[in-house]
C-alpha cells in the first residue's frame, strides 16, 4: 500500500518535474525562435561554471542558450516582491497559484506514450487513465479563468481590471466553440450501445488507421484557434496587449508571483498542445498510416520510450507553430475577438457538429 | 412573501422588466490615465480617456511633460548656437530640421547655397524621412501587435545612422547644418554607399509590405479606424503624410520648393479615407519615393562649395585657414563673439518634415541674436486632432490611431 502510494507520488512529481522543465524551455524557444524571425541572435551569453568550462561542448551550448532559462527562473526570485498597498492581499496572492494549479492539474490525465509488456497487453503511460479524460481537462482547465479574473479585480487598478474583464469574456466565449469541435471525435469512436468512454487513451487508439485531422480538418481548425484563444496567445491576447494595457492582469504583479502567471501560461500552451495532438494528429503514432506496433516497435521500454518520444516531438512542433505565429500576425481588437467567437467559429462548430452527427447516424444504421 | 400573479407568469413582460432593470442599475463612466508612462504613448504624452466598458467617449490630451522652452532659449544665443536644439525637436529627423532651420535663418539673411550644399541638403532631409517612417511604421506595426516589422525597420534605420555617423560625426544628434551651408563635405566614397543601403532597403520595405499591407489582422485593425476627412485635416492644421492620407495634396517640396526639389522626379501618394489604414501606405510609399530622390540627387551630385563663400559676416571659414590667415582668423572671432549677422525683418519659412511641415518664424533686430523665435509643430497640430478621431474608437483604436499620427513628443511640447 505504502509503496504503491509511493510509487503513485514519484510518478506525479516525475511529470510536474517534466512539465516544468518544458515549460522552462519553451520560454527559451520563444526567445531563440522570435530572435531568428527578428533577424536577432538571441540569448548567447548565459553559462555555468563548469560544464560551460568544457573544451568544446561548454561554449556550444551557452551559444545556444541552454542555461538561460535557469538564470531566467533565478530572476523571478530574486526580484523584489511587492505587495501594492492598494491591492486585496488574500485574493491578490491567491490569483498566481489559482493561474498555475488547473495547468498542472491537467496533465495528470494526458497520456503521453503507450507499451505493451510482457503478458501482451497494451498500457498506457498516463498518471490516471480516466474514462472521462476530455471532460476532467476541459473542466480543470476553465478554472484557470478565476486566476486572471482574481487577479485583475485584487490589483485594484484600472490596467488590470480591463484584462481581467477581457480575459474572462474571452475565455468563456471560447470554451464553447472549443468543447463542440471535440465533440464530433468521440462520437466516432463511440459506438452505440458499447460502454462510452471520454478518454484521451481510446481517442490515440481509434487513430491507427487514420489521424482525426484528416477525418474531421475543421473540427483540428476550430480547436487549434480556440486553445490560441484559451491560453491568451498572441493573436488572441487580449488580457495582455501589451501595447493597450501594458501588462494586463498581470501588471501589478512583480517577482515569482508575475513568474508564477508566466509559467502557468507556458504550461497551459504545452498541454493544450498536447491535446490537439491527442485529439487530432494521432498521438503516438508516427504516421498517420503507420503506427509503431507495426513496426513491431511497441514493445516494452523501447515502445514507451519510442512512443512518448514521437508524441513529444508532435506536441513541441505545435508549441512551435503557437510561437510562429505570435512573432509574426498583430494582434485582434477585443470586440473583433468576440465576433470571430460567437459569430464565426461557434455557428460553424455547431455546423460541423450537426453534419457529423447526421454522418455517423447514417453510417452506423447503414 | 410575495407570489407571483397569474398574469405575471402567463405574461412576463421582460422587455420592460430588463428597462426597468438598467435605470435602476448605476453606471458609472471610468476615467483612464494613459500615460505619461505608458508602453504606446510614445514618449511622454498623456491622454485622460474617458470610457464606457471599451469604447472611449471622452479624450482630453495633456501635453508639456517634455517642454524645454526651446522658443525661450533662441533668444539667448546666437543662430549658430540654435542648431543643436533643433536636433532635439523631432529627435528621429535631426538631420531634416537642421535643413528646415538653416533654411528659415538663410530666408531671413538672403543667402543662397551653391548647388552641392543643395544636393546635401536633399540628401540628407530624404534619408532623416526614411528614418523617421521606419521608426513611425515599426512603432506602429507594434502597437497593433506585430513586433516583428518593428525589428525590421530598426534594422535598417541602424544602417541608417552608420551613414549618418560617416557624415555627420553622431549618430542621432547630428546638428549638421550651419547658417549659409553645412558643416562639411560629404566624406569619400559615403554617396556610393548611400546608393547601396538604396538598393538593399527597397526589398526590406517590400518585405514589409507584404507582412503588413494585406494581413487581414492588420486590415481589420487599422480600416476605418481613426477617420479624419479632408476637411478636418486642413481645419486642424494637419500636415504631412497625416494630411496627405486624407486625400489632400500638399506637399512643400512640390508646392514650395525649396533646396531645388523642383528638379526631382517624386510622386506624391495620397490617400482617400483619411483613416489608419491609409496614413500606413502614405508613409510606406514616401519611403519608396524619398530612394527615387536619393538616386536621383547622388546620380547628379554637382561638384563645388558646400557652404555660400559670399557670405564672410555668417560662415565660419575654413579651420586651417583660420589658423594661418589673419583675415580668416579675424571672421572666425567675429562670429564667434558676436554671432552670424542678420539683417532685421520678420520671416516665416516651413519645410516638408517626415512628421510634416515644421515652420520656423523669426524676428530679428539685426545681430546675431533672434528676437523673437516661434516653432510650428507638426506633431502638435496632429495631436490637436485627438479628442474629434477618437471618441467612440475602442481603447485599442486609441493606440492604433496615436501610432499612425506617428508625433514626436519632443516636437509637440518644444
Amino acid at each position: 500500500m505504502a509503496v504503491d502510494l509511493l510509487i503513485v507520488v514519484g510518478k506525479a512529481l516525475a511529470v510536474v518535474v517534466v512539465l516544468m522543465g518544458l515549460c522552462a524551455y519553451t520560454v527559451l524557444a520563444e526567445r531563440k525562435v522570435s530572435s531568428w524571425i527578428q533577424n536577432r541572435v538571441g540569448p548567447n551569453r548565459t553559462t555555468l561554471p563548469v560544464i560551460g568550462a568544457i573544451p568544446v561542448l561548454g561554449p556550444m551550448l551557452t551559444r545556444l542558450g541552454l542555461f538561460q532559462p535557469m538564470a531566467d527562473g533565478l530572476k523571478f526570485l530574486f526580484k523584489e516582491d511587492i505587495l501594492p498597498g492598494h491591492v486585496n492581499k488574500v485574493y491578490y496572492m491567491l490569483a498566481p497559484v489559482i493561474a498555475l494549479v488547473p495547468a498542472l492539474l491537467t496533465v495528470s490525465v494526458v497520456p503521453f506514450g503507450q507499451y505493451v509488456d510482457a503478458d501482451g497487453v497494451t498500457r498506457p503511460l498516463i498518471l490516471a487513465n480516466l474514462d472521462i479524460g476530455i471532460l476532467f481537462i476541459f473542466a480543470i482547465s476553465s478554472l484557470g479563468v478565476y486566476a486572471i479574473i482574481l487577479a485583475g479585480w485584487a490589483a485594484n487598478s484600472k490596467y488590470p481590471f480591463l484584462g481581467g474583464v477581457r480575459a474572462s469574456a474571452q475565455m468563456i466565449s471560447y470554451e464553447l466553440a472549443m468543447g463542440l469541435s471535440v465533440l464530433p471525435v468521440f462520437l466516432w469512436i463511440n459506438t452505440p450501445g458499447a460502454p462510452a468512454t471520454l478518454s484521451l487513451v481510446a481517442v490515440v487508439d481509434a487513430q491507427a488507421g487514420a489521424w482525426f485531422v484528416l477525418l474531421m480538418p475543421l473540427s483540428a481548425l476550430i480547436f487549434l484557434i480556440s486553445i490560441f484563444a484559451e491560453t491568451n496567445r498572441a493573436p488572441f491576447d487580449m488580457p495582455e496587449s501589451e501595447s493597450e494595457l501594458v501588462g494586463g492582469f498581470h501588471t501589478e504583479y512583480s517577482s515569482f508571483k508575475f513568474g508564477l502567471f508566466f509559467v502557468a501560461e507556458y504550461a497551459h500552451m504545452i498541454v493544450g498542445s498536447a491535446i490537439l495532438v491527442l485529439l487530432f494528429f494521432g498521438g503516438w503514432h508516427p504516421l498517420p498510416w503507420l503506427t509503431l506496433a507495426d513496426l513491431g516497435l511497441a514493445g516494452g521500454v523501447l515502445g514507451g520510450v519510442l512512443s512518448t518520444l514521437v508524441f513529444l516531438a508532435k506536441t513541441l512542433l505545435v508549441v512551435f507553430f503557437f510561437i510562429w505565429v505570435r512573432w509574426t500576425v498583430p494582434r485582434f481588437r477585443y470586440d473583433q475577438v468576440m465576433r470571430i467567437g460567437w459569430r464565426m467559429l461557434l455557428p460553424l462548430a455547431i455546423a460541423n457538429l450537426i453534419a457529423y452527427v447526421l454522418f455517423l447516424a447514417w453510417w452506423v444504421t447503414r | 412573501m410575495d407570489f407571483k400573479t397569474a398574469s405575471e407568469i402567463a405574461f412576463p413582460d421582460t422587455a420592460a422588466r430588463t428597462d426597468a432593470a438598467l435605470q435602476e442599475l448605476e453606471t458609472e463612466k471610468m476615467s483612464l490615465s494613459m500615460g505619461p508612462s505608458h508602453p504606446s504613448t510614445h514618449g511622454v504624452l498623456r491622454l485622460m480617456l474617458e470610457l464606457d466598458g471599451e469604447v472611449v467617449t471622452g479624450c482630453d490630451p495633456v501635453i508639456g511633460y517634455l517642454h524645454r522652452g526651446d522658443e525661450k532659449i533662441a533668444e539667448n544665443m546666437t543662430y549658430n548656437q540654435f542648431v543643436p536644439y533643433t536636433d532635439r525637436l523631432d529627435y528621429l529627423a535631426p538631420l531634416a530640421n537642421n535643413v528646415a532651420y538653416a533654411l528659415a535663418v538663410e530666408k531671413l539673411a538672403d543667402l543662397d547655397i551653391p548647388p552641392r550644399g543643395q544636393a546635401i541638403r536633399v540628401i540628407v532631409c530624404e534619408m532623416a524621412r526614411i528614418s523617421a517612417h521606419l521608426l513611425g511604421l515599426g512603432a506602429y506595426a507594434m502597437d497593433t501587435g506585430a513586433m516583428t516589422v518593428f525589428l525590421y525597420t530598426f534594422t535598417e534605420r541602424e544602417k541608417l545612422y552608420t551613414l549618418f555617423e560617416e557624415l555627420t560625426g553622431a549618430r542621432f544628434t547630428t546638428s549638421y547644418t550651419r547658417i549659409g551651408g553645412v558643416a562639411r563635405d560629404v566624406p569619400a566614397g559615403w554617396t556610393e554607399r548611400v546608393l547601396k543601403f538604396c538598393d538593399q532597403f527597397l526589398p526590406v520595405v517590400d518585405e514589409v509590405d507584404k507582412l503588413l499591407t494585406r494581413n487581414r489582422i492588420f486590415v481589420d485593425r487599422t480600416e476605418g479606424v481613426g477617420e479624419i476627412s479632408a476637411a478636418d485635416a486642413v481645419a486642424y492644421g494637419l500636415t504631412g503624410p497625416n494630411l496627405r492620407a486624407s486625400g489632400v495634396p500638399m506637399d512643400l517640396r512640390k508646392d514650395d520648393p525649396y533646396c531645388g526639389y523642383e528638379n526631382y522626379e517624386f510622386d506624391v501618394p495620397i490617400g482617400t479615407r483619411g483613416d489608419s489604414y491609409d496614413r500606413y501606405l502614405v508613409r510606406l510609399e514616401e519611403m519608396r519615393q524619398s530612394v527615387r530622390i536619393l538616386r536621383q540627387a547622388i546620380d547628379g551630385f554637382p561638384d563645388g562649395l558646400w557652404y555660400d563663400e559670399g557670405a564672410k559676416k555668417i560662415f565660419a571659414p575654413p579651420k586651417d585657414k583660420i589658423m594661418t590667415r589673419m583675415e580668416e582668423l579675424i571672421q572666425n572671432f567675429m562670429l564667434v563673439t558676436e554671432g552670424p549677422q542678420m539683417p532685421p525683418g520678420e520671416v516665416y519659412f516651413e519645410a516638408e518634415n517626415p512628421k510634416g511641415a515644421l515652420g520656423f518664424f523669426i524676428i530679428s533686430k539685426g545681430g546675431g541674436v533672434p528676437y523673437r523665435l516661434k516653432i510650428r509643430s507638426p506633431s502638435f497640430a496632429s495631436l490637436s486632432i485627438l479628442p474629434k478621431v477618437c471618441v467612440g474608437a475602442m481603447v485599442s483604436d486609441v493606440v492604433t490611431i496615436l501610432g499612425s499620427l506617428d508625433f514626436v513628443m519632443g516636437e509637440c511640447d518644444r
